[in-house]
């Protein structure tokens, strides 16, 4: 592979040029020579070199002025300046000047090999981060937001005005309506978007756990705590945090948090030096915050803070028009996933899950698909392929017998025996409502249910 | 058909060209014939360093190669550097002509230690095949027991095989078969043609 990587010899002595280049094209690489700097310059317009070794005594343009002119065409060549006396003097100027490394001839012969193909692996390193950063990009870019409902698009529009802005962000939504998704669309839209994108759950980790995961901590600040460690903030640094559901932390953390948004600074967890980051917060949350403010579980000015921009992601039932659309797009999706020849859902089928509420919102879709897709034998998903979906949802309509309580009361009920039929496990309890674990914990707590 | 020549720049024990001829004999399907001897060309002394430049070495053999060659293969006593390399056991062409093995580097006397024949002749063989290698287009081999892998230190060379690994005889066998039966087909033409 390494053949794709090739190597520009300059040198005034020919004799230079030729035994350098031939011992390189030994090990395999494709190599060129210039016999001045003016014709390394020609060369590199035409070539994309990986490394350039360049003498830096050479009459006309020497070699930092070569190296200089080189960067101008590629900017991504390694320059290694060649001298055949090292001063100390001529090493910190090619260094300064942009050179990757300076070797003073005679070198060992295992050095020059060692040096390339250290060179190169980095090369390798980096065009492999290139690539994967344009995917994730690509990934997480706004047409991926599909929809043609006017209040996600007015919603698109209001994500791509603000990417470019440190204001901090709230995303409000029902669990599954791609809250991190358009998290990720601004923050790869916008400035940052070289930066990291650093995902934390609030609702996975105890308080101290969490704390330490946002701060990080020093050394013997807590059992277990090693070495320092960097917290998710300062590992943003320069990009975007985004805090999933924020409706779920601590007073203390509460506290800690605010503080941050107000000076971006923070100490680490055990630690006495303050730590200051250039971090651009964007929080979700599932949760009514106005209403947690007002029972007084949400501190009304980190409330404030947070919503400085706010995005109220519709649920799916309240955009049906986008069902089609979106099943259409996992069919494809999931299709070239599982490596399954299915085009398509027919008319029938989509009725169906139009006519679904989808509690669990479009990430329910995206799994119901997946389901359908994974069982099906014919090139189109059929209402067959629903039938456990609208058996799910028939029963309900049917043959409830809806008592003449509260909806809430309904709702815990609901939980309290599909709980009782799954005995107790969460997980499956959750897959059963239709809802992401967090939610199903969330509404034990709200509806005090002891499991 | 075309010959592989070996030619001893300045003075080379006829023991270890003895050791050439038969290594080459062994790999190599074209006729290979022995050279009269070249001294060595004093331009290419570098008396800075005390060692010879390599390019100038390669430069003289292909500069005595006769019209029938298909490699020549320099042969030297002489200690080879290139101007960014301290030393070298040997340089060639990929795949050309000309190939250069030095015995400097190879006897066990360069590094203050008793001579040793049986271990110089192992390393000439290697050298020998490494060399030559690369002017059949074999490049640097990662297997480090291959004749063809990259020695930067005596050391590597005695830990290599007097052989190729399969990969890169493999491609050997290609090469030089494709060489001489073209060569067979143009001398069956030229007869022919008489």
């Amino acid at each position: 592979m390494k053949k794709v990587w090739p190597i520009l010899v300059v040198d005034d002595e020919e004799v230079m040029c030729e035994s350098m280049a031939a011992w390189l094209r030994e090990d395999g690489y494709r190599v060129d020579t210039a016999s001045s700097g003016v014709k390394s310059v020609e060369l590199a317009k035409a070539t994309d070199y990986a490394i350039c070794f360049v003498d830096l005594k050479m009459p006309g343009m020497d070699g930092i002025e070569t190296m200089m002119e080189i960067h101008k065409v590629r900017a991504e060549a390694s320059i290694i300046i060649i001298t055949a006396y090292a001063t100390v003097d001529t090493a910190i100027q090619a260094m300064k000047e942009g050179a990757q490394e300076y070797i003073v001839k005679p070198c060992h012969p295992q050095e020059i090999s060692m040096l390339v193909s250290r060179i190169l692996k980095l090369k390798k390193l980096q065009s492999e981060n290139v690539i994967l950063r344009k995917k994730i990009s690509r990934k997480y870019h706004y047409r991926d937001v599909i929809t043609k409902n006017p209040r996600m698009e007015e919603i698109l529009t209001l994500a791509k005005e603000i990417a470019s802005h440190r204001s901090t962000v709230l995303i409000r939504g029902e669990s599954g309506t791609g809250k991190e998704l358009v998290a990720r669309a601004i923050h790869y839209s916008g400035d940052r978007a070289e930066k990291p994108f650093v995902t934390v759950s609030c609702a996975a980790l105890t308080e101290t756990l969490l704390e330490s995961e946002l701060f990080g901590h020093e050394k013997g600040s807590f059992t277990g705590a090693a070495g320092q460690t960097k917290g998710k903030f300062e590992l943003a640094d320069g990009g975007t945090i985004f805090l999933d559901e924020i409706g779920d932390i601590s007073p203390k953390l509460q506290a800690d948090l605010l503080r941050v948004l107000q000076e971006r600074r923070f100490y680490r967890v055990g630690g006495t030096e303050e730590v200051s980051v250039d971090v651009r917060v964007i929080a979700a949350t599932n949760k009514n915050l106005p209403e947690e403010v007002q029972q007084g579980r949400f501190r009304d000015d980190l409330y404030y803070r947070l919503n400085v921009i706010e995005i109220n992601l519709p649920a799916l039932r309240e955009r049906r028009e986008d069902i089609p659309l979106l099943a259409e797009h996992f069919v494809e999706k999931i299709a070239s996933e599982l490596g399954k020849d299915i085009s398509g859902i027919s008319a029938d089928a989509l009725k169906v899950l139009i006519g679904y509420d989808w509690p669990g919102n479009v990430r329910e879709l995206e799994n119901v698909i997946e389901r359908a897709m994974v069982t099906s034998h014919s090139d189109t998903l059929e209402v067959d392929d629903f039938t456990w979906l609208t058996q799910r949802t028939a029963p309900q309509q049917q043959n409830w017998d809806v008592p003449d309580v509260p909806l809430g009361e309904l709702e815990r009920r609901a939980i309290i025996a599909v709980l009782e039929r799954k005995k107790g496990n969460v997980k499956e309890a959750a897959a059963s409502l239709g809802i992401d674990r967090s939610t199903l914990y969330d509404k034990l707590k709200r509806y005090e249910i002891v499991h | 058909m075309k010959t592989l020549y070996v030619l001893p720049v300045g003075k080379v024990p006829a023991q270890v060209l003895e050791w050439v001829d038969s290594i080459v004999a062994e790999w190599f399907p074209m006729p290979a014939r022995r050279l009269t001897a070249v001294p060595l060309p004093e331009a290419a002394y570098d008396a800075k360093r005390g060692q010879y430049q390599s390019a100038e070495i390669m430069r003289e053999v292909a500069n005595h190669a006769p019209p029938d060659a298909c490699r020549v293969l320099g042969v030297t006593e002489a200690d080879l550097a290139i101007p960014t390399l301290t030393f070298l056991f040997g340089q060639a062409q990929l795949d050309g002509t000309v190939a250069v093995v030095s015995l400097a580097r190879l006897r066990q006397e360069f590094y203050g230690l008793p001579a040793d024949e049986t271990l110089l002749r192992e390393r000439v063989d290697k050298e020998v095949l490494h060399e030559l290698g690369h002017t059949f287009g074999l490049t640097h081999c990662h297997d480090p027991k291959c004749a063809m892998s990259l020695s930067t230190h005596v050391g590597f060379v005695d830990g290599k095989d007097e052989s190729y690994c399969m990969n890169c005889g493999i491609r050997l066998a290609r090469k030089a078969s494709a060489l001489t039966e073209k060569a067979h087909e143009e001398g069956m033409a030229d007869s022919g043609g008489r």
